[in-house]
C-alpha cells in the first residue's frame, strides 16, 4: 500500500448549460511514496487543480476516495496542506498572524512562546526576518508565497499540495523562490503532490511527473521518471544528459494534446489496460548499451 | 463656522491629498490658510519671475476655497435678510399710534420709532447675525431644564444620540449576525433576498404609526424607527460580503480546522469587515435621517423636537439654529464612525 493513494476518483460537474452532468477525469490512480515528489502537468481546464482539491478534502469526488496512511482521508484536515495560486494568506493579518493561525491548531498544547518561537523560525527559513509584522498588501508577489511557503511548511503536514504555486510570480523571482523550496523540502522530505503549467519547474523539482489528457474525461496518460539525481539546481540541471529529453518529450505531449480530443481523436499513446505509459530515459538507456 | 464649512464642501474634504488631515481644527485650519496664502504669493512672484508662465500644477488649499465660500454665503445671506429701519416720516401721528397699538413698532424713550423686535423675530428670514445672537442664548443654558419640555440644548443632543445610539447598535449587531447567516447558506440567502429588497425601500417613518400602536410609547417607538432604518442596508451587505469572501479564505480555514467560533471571528468577519462597514455607513446616515422627523412627529424630546417646537414659537432663528446642531452633530458622530470603520478594513 502506497503512502497516498489517489483510488480510482472520478470527478462529475454539473453542466452549467444546462441538465446532464460533465466528467472531468474518470478512474484516475495514483500512487505516491513517502517523501516523493509528484507532479501533475496538463491544459488548463484538464481538472488537474479539481484533482488536488479533492486530495485535500476541499471538494469532494464523485467516485473513488484518497487513501493517506492506511487510512481513507475525506475533509480538509491539517495532514495535507495547500500551498495556493493565489497565495490565499488573510490581508487583515500580518505575517506572523498567518503562520501563528495554522501553527496554533497544528499544535493545541503548545504555549505561546513555543508557538511564536516556531512561527519566527519559519520566517527565517524563508527569508522574511524583518517582515513579520507586514501585512499581505505590503509584500511583493514573491513574499506573498514566501509566507505561503512558510505556512504550509510549519505545520509539518504528512502531505504537501502545491496548487500552481509560483504562477503569480515573476520570472526572475520564480527561480528563486523555486530552489529555496528545493532547501526546504531537502531537510523536511514532506510527501509533495504539485500541480503545474511549468515544464522546467516540473523537472526541477519532481520525481515523477504526470502528463495528464485535456477533458472533459481527462486521464493520466503518461508518467515519466525525472532520472537526474539529487541534489539539483538552476544551473547544473540543464547540463544533465536526460535534461533536454525529458523536456521535449514533455513538451511534445503537451503540443499534441493542444489540439482539444489529443491527436485525431485516437489516443495511442494511452496503454491499452488504462493504465499510463511510463517514460524512463534512465531504464531506457541501460536497455540500449 | 467650521462645521458649516465641513458640511459645505464635502467633495473637496474628500478629495484632500494624503498628507492633509481630513478635519483640522480650527486653529490648523487658520494655520493652513495663512501657509497657503503664503504659499500662492510666492508661486505668483516665482511665476512673475518666469516671465508670468501659469504653474503647470494646479495650486490653492481646498480650505481656502471653502472658508472664501463661506464668507461670500455669509455676507449675502445678511444683506438679503437685511431690513431697512423704520422710516416715520410721511405718516400722521395717528397712523403711528395705530401701528404702535398692533404692536408692530415700538417707541422708545426719546419719542423715536422702530420696528417691534418680536414682530421682526417671524417676517422674512432671520439674518445670521440673529442667528448667532439666537446661538448664543441658547448655548449660555445649555446645562438648564427650565421645565418638563424645556431642556437645554446639551440635554436634546444627548436624547437625540443616545436615541439613534440605542437603535443604530441593536439594528447593526441583528444585521450583522442575520447578515452572517443568509451569506453562509446561499439557499437561505436566495429565499430571504425578496422581503429584504421589499422592506429596505420603506421608509422607516412609514412604520411609526404601526409600531406606535403596537409598543404604545412613543420613547420606543422613536428608537424602533431608528432601528428600522438602519437594518436592512446592514443586513443586505453583510450578507453580500460574506457569500462573496473569497474562498481560499474559508478553504484555508477548514485545512487548519479552526472551530466555528474562530472560523466567525477570525475569517469571516474580518474577511467581510469592509462590506459590513459599507453597510454600515449607509444605515448610519438613513438612521439619522430617520431620528429628525421621528422626534418631531412623537413629541419626543431631542434636536429634531428643538426644530418643530421653535417652528411652533415662530422662531425662525431657533429654527435655523436646531437645523445647524443636527448638522454639527450629524459630523461629530460620522466622523466617530469613520474611525472606527478605519480600524478594520484592510487592503487587498
Amino acid at each position: 500500500m502506497p503512502f497516498l493513494l489517489i483510488d480510482h476518483v472520478t470527478k462529475y460537474f454539473s453542466n452549467p448549460s444546462g441538465a446532464g452532468q460533465v466528467c472531468i477525469f474518470k478512474d484516475v490512480t495514483i500512487k505516491i511514496e513517502k517523501g516523493e515528489f509528484v507532479t501533475c502537468i496538463g491544459h488548463s481546464g484538464c481538472g488537474k487543480s479539481t484533482l488536488l482539491n479533492i486530495i485535500a478534502g476541499l471538494e469532494t469526488p464523485t467516485e473513488g476516495g484518497i487513501i493517506l496512511n492506511g487510512r481513507e482521508a475525506s475533509g480538509p484536515g491539517l495532514d495535507r496542506m495547500v500551498v495556493f495560486q493565489n497565495f490565499a494568506l488573510m490581508p487583515w493579518m500580518t505575517v506572523f498572524e498567518n503562520i501563528a493561525l495554522a501553527v496554533r491548531s497544528a499544535y493545541p498544547d503548545w504555549s505561546h512562546d513555543q508557538v511564536a518561537a516556531h512561527v519566527k523560525k519559519y520566517i527565517a527559513l524563508v527569508g522574511l526576518k524583518g517582515a513579520e509584522n507586514k501585512r499581505p498588501a505590503a509584500l511583493s508577489g514573491g513574499m506573498k508565497q514566501r509566507v505561503g511557503l512558510a505556512r504550509a511548511f510549519s505545520i509539518e503536514p504528512k502531505v504537501l499540495l502545491l496548487d500552481e504555486p509560483f504562477a503569480q510570480i515573476d520570472a526572475l523571482t520564480r527561480g528563486v523562490i523555486q530552489e529555496e523550496l528545493i532547501q526546504m523540502w531537502n531537510t523536511s522530505r514532506n510527501t509533495v503532490f504539485m500541480v503545474t503549467h511549468d515544464v522546467d519547474e516540473a523537472i526541477l523539482l519532481s520525481d515523477r511527473i504526470l502528463l495528464m489528457t485535456n477533458g472533459p474525461e481527462a486521464r493520466i496518460a503518461e508518467m515519466v521518471h525525472v532520472s537526474i539525481a539529487r541534489p539539483r539546481s538552476r544551473e547544473t540541471i540543464i547540463e544533465h544528459p536526460h535534461y533536454y529529453k525529458i523536456r521535449n518529450h514533455i513538451i511534445h505531449f503537451l503540443v499534441r494534446h493542444a489540439k482539444h480530443g489529443g491527436s485525431d481523436g485516437a489516443t495511442p499513446e494511452l496503454a491499452t489496460n488504462g493504465n499510463p505509459i511510463i517514460v524512463d530515459f534512465e531504464r531506457d538507456s541501460l536497455v540500449a548499451h | 463656522m467650521e462645521s458649516m464649512n465641513r458640511t459645505l464642501m464635502p467633495e473637496v474634504t474628500q478629495t484632500a491629498s494624503a498628507d492633509t488631515p481630513v478635519r483640522p481644527s480650527l486653529q490648523r485650519l487658520l494655520e493652513r490658510w495663512s501657509s497657503s496664502a503664503w504659499q500662492w504669493a510666492t508661486t505668483r512672484r516665482g511665476n512673475s519671475e518666469r516671465g508670468g508662465v501659469m504653474a503647470a500644477q494646479p495650486q490653492g488649499n481646498p480650505w481656502y476655497i471653502a472658508g472664501f465660500v463661506l464668507v461670500v454665503f455669509l455676507l449675502s445671506w445678511h444683506f438679503f435678510t437685511l431690513r431697512s429701519s423704520f422710516d416715520q416720516r410721511g405718516l400722521s401721528e395717528e397712523q403711528l399710534q395705530m401701528m404702535e397699538f398692533n404692536g408692530d413698532i415700538v417707541r422708545a424713550a426719546d419719542g423715536s420709532y422702530a420696528w417691534n423686535p418680536e414682530k421682526e423675530k417671524v417676517k422674512g428670514v432671520p439674518g445670521p447675525l440673529a442667528v448667532l445672537e439666537k446661538a448664543r442664548e441658547e448655548l449660555a443654558e445649555a446645562f438648564v431644564k427650565k421645565g418638563t419640555n424645556d431642556h437645554g440644548i446639551a440635554y436634546l443632543v444627548l436624547y437625540t444620540v443616545s436615541r439613534f445610539a440605542g437603535g443604530f447598535l441593536a439594528a447593526s449587531v441583528i444585521a450583522i449576525m442575520l447578515g452572517v447567516i443568509l451569506g453562509l447558506n446561499k439557499v437561505l440567502f436566495r429565499a430571504a433576498n425578496p422581503f429584504i429588497q421589499i422592506m429596505k425601500p420603506i421608509s422607516p417613518l412609514a412604520w411609526m404609526p404601526l409600531l406606535l400602536y403596537t409598543v404604545k410609547d412613543p420613547k420606543w417607538t422613536a428608537v424602533l424607527v431608528v432601528f428600522m432604518a438602519a437594518i436592512w442596508p446592514t443586513l443586505a451587505t453583510t450578507a453580500f460580503g460574506v457569500s462573496s469572501l473569497r474562498k481560499e479564505y474559508l478553504h484555508v480555514a477548514a485545512i487548519v480546522q479552526l472551530s466555528w467560533f474562530q472560523r466567525l471571528f477570525r475569517v469571516i468577519l474580518p474577511g467581510a469587515a469592509p462590506t459590513i462597514v459599507n453597510g454600515l455607513r449607509i444605515s448610519f446616515g438613513s438612521a439619522l435621517v430617520a431620528v429628525v422627523p421621528a422626534e418631531m412627529l412623537l413629541g419626543e424630546l431631542g434636536v429634531g423636537y428643538l426644530s418643530w417646537i421653535e417652528w411652533n414659537n415662530l422662531d425662525i432663528a431657533g429654527v435655523i439654529f436646531a437645523i445647524l446642531v443636527v448638522g454639527v452633530v450629524g459630523v461629530i458622530l460620522d466622523s466617530g464612525f469613520n474611525k472606527l470603520a478605519g480600524l478594520v478594513t484592510y487592503q487587498e
